[in-house]
């Protein structure tokens, strides 16, 4: 299952720049909102649900090459924070619902924990 | 320069997990009898009861700085010091439009009293308090410094409304003045455990929510007290100093 796949079936807002999604197959997911957490637990091009919007969270997903970030429950990453996931090649992307329910879908979908 | 030996992480009554000895005239008493001459009232979300406690502390040598401990969106705690009343009721103003409203629940966080400075019971605030505001750490450290005041992430080590666990290191390109560590951590044990905080000014308080916890482990020489001196001495500038003492 490709990026781009699970963009439409989960209906996600994309914030950074738009590229052919079809070619990054996530090879895992991954929740979290501590990122400390996140550092000694996420695998290597993962997807990363996690509803923090803050800054730290581009070094993060750039430090463990994850695949991309789903912001859950309309949190808003800011102008900055999106300019440097651009910067650093970090795919982020948004979505109204809640972190439970995007993992549900992810697992749905037949992605697994890395 | 003159000595200052300084707790500025305190609770009083205002904050519902404060004991109810937290009361202005107990907490100027213990400040004296601990050789405490410098605190910063540090209520969460909450400045109401900073006047009552210098109201308290007159005609004692004892500056009470006004404070808060805001937390931001991120869950994460910060110390916000100032020199002023007003200062810290225009920072109370944009954390009060930007607090959830959620009515406490004294059964189960406590009660959030605003008193006197005999301690008083004045009303009891009944919008809860100690929650996440809607305003972002970068947001809230570039306006309580653009307010004049200091912006210093609380217990950055600890696990829970800690800097270092939630948000993994210290945010870059924003004006944070200082980190402050927990009481159950020394300042070597907190470099070596988290190198990402070298380079920071380091500060230790007891985060007090009860009179036992006063630590004053924070040795200042100012020329007198005020947040620019504080600025200097945390820079280590101009021949103002800090150190945390080893308690």
């Amino acid at each position: 299952m490709n990026l781009q796949q699970i963009i439409d079936a989960l209906n996600l807002t994309i914030l950074t720049e738009k590229k052919d999604f079809s070619l990054i197959e996530p090879a895992s997911g991954y929740t979290s909102d501590l990122l400390s957490c996140v550092m000694a637990g996420a695998a290597k091009q993962g997807i990363w649900v996690t509803l923090q919007s803050h800054g730290n969270i581009v070094a993060v997903a750039a430090l463990l090459d994850l695949c991309a970030i789903i912001i859950t429950e309309d949190a808003k990453p800011d102008a900055a924070t999106i300019s440097k996931a651009n910067e650093e090649g970090i795919i982020m992307l948004a979505t109204s619902e809640k972190s439970f329910s995007v993992c549900g879908q992810l697992w749905s979908l037949g992605l697994r924990g890395g | 320069m003159k000595r200052f030996r300084a707790e500025l992480h305190l609770h009083t009554v205002h904050s519902a997990c404060a004991e109810v000895e937290m009361i202005p005239p107990l907490i100027v008493q213990r400040a004296m009898d601990d050789g405490i001459n410098l605190i910063a009232v540090t209520d969460h979300n909450a400045t109401a009861n900073i006047a009552a406690v210098q109201k308290a502390a007159l005609g004692y040598d004892l500056t009470v700085l006004p404070g808060m401990e805001v937390q931001t969106r991120e869950d994460v705690h910060c110390l916000c010091l100032f020199d002023t009343l007003e200062q810290a009721a225009a920072w109370q103003a944009v954390v009060d439009a930007h607090l959830p409203n959620l009515v406490n629940r004294p059964d189960f966080f406590g009660e959030q009293y605003v008193v006197d400075e005999t301690g008083d019971f004045i009303r009891s605030e009944t919008r809860l308090l100690a929650i996440s505001t809607n305003i972002s750490l970068d947001d809230a450290c570039r306006q309580v410094t653009e307010l004049g005041g200091l912006f210093i992430p609380a217990h950055v080590n600890r696990t829970t409304n800690g800097l270092l666990p939630i948000l993994g290191f210290v945010p870059q390109g924003i004006p944070i003045a200082a980190l402050e560590i927990s009481l159950h951590i020394t300042p070597d044990q907190a470099l070596s455990q988290f190198p990402q905080i070298a380079g920071y000014p380091l500060i230790q308080n007891g985060d007090v929510h009860m009179l036992d916890s006063m630590l004053g482990a924070n040795e200042f020489f100012l020329e007198d007290v005020s947040i620019a001196e504080i600025r200097q001495a945390l820079k280590q500038e101009n021949g103002r100093s800090h150190k945390i003492l080893l308690t």
